[in-house]
């Protein structure tokens, strides 16, 4: 396993090559090399169908490519055993998305101590606050999910996926369903908490608002 | 403990389908309980009542019947049996011990057994106050009645014809409570015992007494009664027994009053050389109908002493006069002290044309197990029943109730299963993000599995813990009711081995019911269920 980054380094947390997977016959992601230093932010970008998403399983291990290789902080995820990797994904990667899935039997604080658990990390109380402190969630640690408003609620999620300090932190279309204002709020929020946390930020959106937001880009274009 | 916090959150997110399984699984554990702690218990004490009885002998009828009166006491007796007819028997070689008893009265429910002293030693009973009776009309307690408060040492009480509530009293000839036994957790913790002769004075006086007992429905009760094809006989002298139960009246207020029972005396013994002059024994068992005249209960109460005090005479080598022993009365002017050692007297040495209700007998050998009892049974005069075989007759009857009612309760633990199945089940479509989630928080899949069944056995867990304590309380509730109405010892402060099996059986049906429903999280597809969003 690597250690945990928790610095800004020029190594990269992400290098992914020759990445191929195929559904139904078809290309759906095909890409030959991406890399992604810690502490970086990378918005791919493309249209929908484009297999963005995909892409975003695929480096999060949560899909089994036809070929190529994910290395996350130089581990080659699929090498890992499906319980290695569960493992591996809990401890080094840390995951937003459009819906939150937030748990709606535990309170906000409970929501996001339950990443550091997941991970197998040691309680870190201190984090969980100085994180909800940070996303200006300290006043809402005891709400239930259903009592937030979707910025609470939104919040409340990236907290979750910064928590156990991972290594990187995927975000599949954070932004596509906020007013222009909320949007770049969110965006700004996880790309300052990633940076804190030396994590490195994977964005993939359709969402051309985020263009020129993060600190690289990657464009996905649609397989004919 | 974290799959174990989130199954908690998530069953009090939907408290209504969470208490409903919650109590669907109470329900059938409280029934199951029920049945196991009262089957195991009435089991244990039915051991432990017949511990030490091999073989009953009795009237021929039911041998059901037979052990439960002469037994448990819970069944009226099949009928008599005569002394002479259980002497060859009681000396055979094979029987170590024959202790008789004689049944007919009861006082408060409690029922009165005339016996023997060693029917004491068959349970190991030791007197906690006072001494054993050693004369008629003395009575020594059970645990259990001097517990219900019914009566105390010193008490004094007459006894009711027939072996429940409603016969009238035997007010002519009152008991006095004389010594009160240390519990035993047996039958005998229930039952008021004195001496044979007690059972043989009074219903020798109330031998003639069977038209008030049909007029309280328990005629079949007593002792000398037979059953209810007699009771058609009976009937025709109903008339008969008005005149009598004036006179009984008379009688009690006799013994009511120091002062009359100088009348009293002189009235019997002027009956007692009546019946020196012609009257058989048999009238009194005969039941004295069929002659009416105004002091026919005196004469046969004398008929009864006569026989008993004999024999005691004989026993002794005394020759004393009738008349002596009819004048002697002890301090209390109930009890008649004629047979003043009967206690200390062998049942062999009373006149065998008396009856006694049983003969209960251990064997000296286990192999008169095989031979001893047929060979009773073929010479047909008398029954002989052995309370091991028949208690498995009667518990496999009973058994066939206590198996439809325990089925019954599994239809409700099947119903809980189902609806906790139902229930997690039906939540899953609305959980598949938080668990395709969870996946992406680290949790592999068969902790997901784990997560459902965590929560399907977390709800069976709730339902069998409230079952449990709900079973145990009812159970001892019922116990208190039982113990001060009927005397049996029953509590909710019990647990039986099997209830231990139970509660694992009761998991694995909550496992079984979350089974699916987990098989189904392992398997969610976690990348197309966030793709889906």
């Amino acid at each position: 396993m690597s250690e945990q980054v928790t610095a800004v380094s020029t190594e990269p947390v992400l290098a992914v090559d020759g990445l191929q997977f195929q559904y139904a016959g078809k290309d759906i992601v095909n890409i030959t090399h991406c890399e992604l230093p810690a502490g970086q932010s990378m918005a791919v970008i493309g249209p929908s169908g484009c297999g963005k998403t995909t892409f975003l399983h695929l480096v999060a291990g949560l899909l089994t490519p036809g070929s190529g290789t994910v290395r996350i902080l130089h581990e080659d995820i699929f090498k890992l055993s499906a319980t290695q990797l569960d493992k591996f994904r809990g401890q080094h990667v840390g995951m937003v998305f459009q819906r939150l899935f937030l748990l709606p039997g535990l309170t906000v604080y409970q929501n996001v101590q339950l990443a550091q658990q997941m991970a197998r990390k040691p309680r870190d109380d201190g984090r969980v606050k100085t994180l909800l402190d940070e996303l200006g969630l300290s006043a809402l640690a005891h709400r239930k999910p259903g009592m937030l408003s979707q910025g609470q609620a939104q919040r409340v999620a990236i907290a979750r996926a910064l928590v156990h300090n991972p290594a990187l932190v995927l975000a599949d279309e954070p932004t596509s369903a906020l007013d222009d204002a909320r949007a770049r709020d969110v965006l700004m929020m996880l790309k300052r908490s990633a940076e804190s946390a030396g994590a490195a930020l994977l964005v993939v959106t359709h969402d051309n608002r985020v263009r020129g937001q993060l600190d690289t880009e990657f464009e996905m274009e649609a397989i004919p | 403990m974290t799959w174990l916090r989130l199954a908690y959150a998530n069953l009090i997110l939907s408290p209504l389908t969470t208490i409903v399984n919650v109590i669907l699984m109470a329900l059938g554990t409280a029934s199951i309980v029920l049945l196991l702690l009262a089957g195991t218990q009435l089991q244990a004490t039915m051991a432990r009542d017949a511990q030490g009885v091999d073989l009953v002998l009795g009237a021929s009828g039911s041998p059901v019947q037979l052990i439960l009166s002469a037994v448990y006491h819970a069944d009226v007796p099949p009928g008599n049996i005569k002394l002479a007819d259980t002497r060859r028997w009681a000396e055979d070689p094979r029987i170590k011990t024959a202790v008789p008893v004689s049944l007919g009265d009861s006082y408060r429910g409690f029922r009165i057994v005339g016996t023997t002293p060693e029917y004491v030693d068959l349970y190991g009973a030791k007197l906690t106050e006072g001494a054993m009776w050693n004369a008629p009309m003395q009575a020594v307690l059970g645990a259990g009645v001097a517990a219900s408060g019914a009566l105390s040492l010193n008490s004094v009480f007459a006894g009711a014809h027939g072996l429940v509530d409603g016969g009238h009293d035997h007010d002519e000839q009152k008991y006095r409570v004389v010594g009160v036994l240390a519990p035993t957790g047996t039958v005998i913790d229930r039952l008021v015992l004195t001496s044979l002769e007690s059972v043989w004075v009074l219903h020798a006086i109330d031998g003639h007494d069977h038209g008030h007992d049909e007029d309280h429905g328990h005629a079949d009760e007593h002792n000398h009664e037979q059953h209810d094809h007699e009771h058609e006989e009976q009937h025709d002298h109903g008339h008969e027994h008005e005149e009598q139960h004036d006179h009984d009246h008379e009688h009690e207020e006799q013994h009511d009053h120091d002062h009359e029972r100088e009348e009293q005396h002189d009235h019997d013994h002027e009956h007692e050389e009546q019946h020196d002059h012609g009257h058989e024994h048999e009238e009194q068992h005969d039941h004295g109908h069929e002659e009416q005249h105004e002091h026919e209960a005196e004469h046969e109460h004398v008929n009864a002493h006569d026989r008993v005090g004999e024999d005691a005479d004989e026993h002794n080598n005394a020759h004393k006069h009738e008349d002596d022993e009819a004048h002697k009365h002890d301090e209390h002017g109930e009890v008649d002290n004629r047979d003043a050692h009967a206690g200390e007297l062998a049942y062999a040495s009373y006149d065998e044309e008396l009856e006694v209700t049983a003969m209960l007998m251990t064997y000296s050998t286990p192999l008169a197990a095989t031979t001893l009892p047929q060979q009773i049974n073929a010479e047909g005069a008398l029954q002989a029943a052995s309370p091991a075989m028949e208690i498995s007759r009667v518990l496999q009857l009973v058994g066939v109730g206590l198996g439809a009612l325990g089925a019954f309760a599994w239809v409700l633990v099947a119903t809980a299963a189902l609806s906790i199945f139902a229930a997690l089940y039906g939540s899953l479509r609305a959980r598949r993000g938080e668990l395709a989630m969870l996946r992406c928080l680290g949790a592999s899949r068969m902790e997901l599995l784990f997560y459902l069944v965590v929560e399907g056995v977390l709800m069976t867990l709730m339902g069998i813990a409230l079952g449990v304590l709900v079973g145990h309380v009812v159970m001892e509730l019922v116990g208190m009711w039982l113990s001060a109405t009927r005397g049996i010892d029953l509590t909710g402060w019990a647990w039986p081995r099997d209830e231990t099996l139970l509660i694992v059986g009761l998991v694995v049906v909550g496992i079984v019911s979350a089974i699916i429903p987990a098989v189904q999280a392992y398997r969610t597809d976690v990348a197309r269920t966030l793709a889906e969003g």
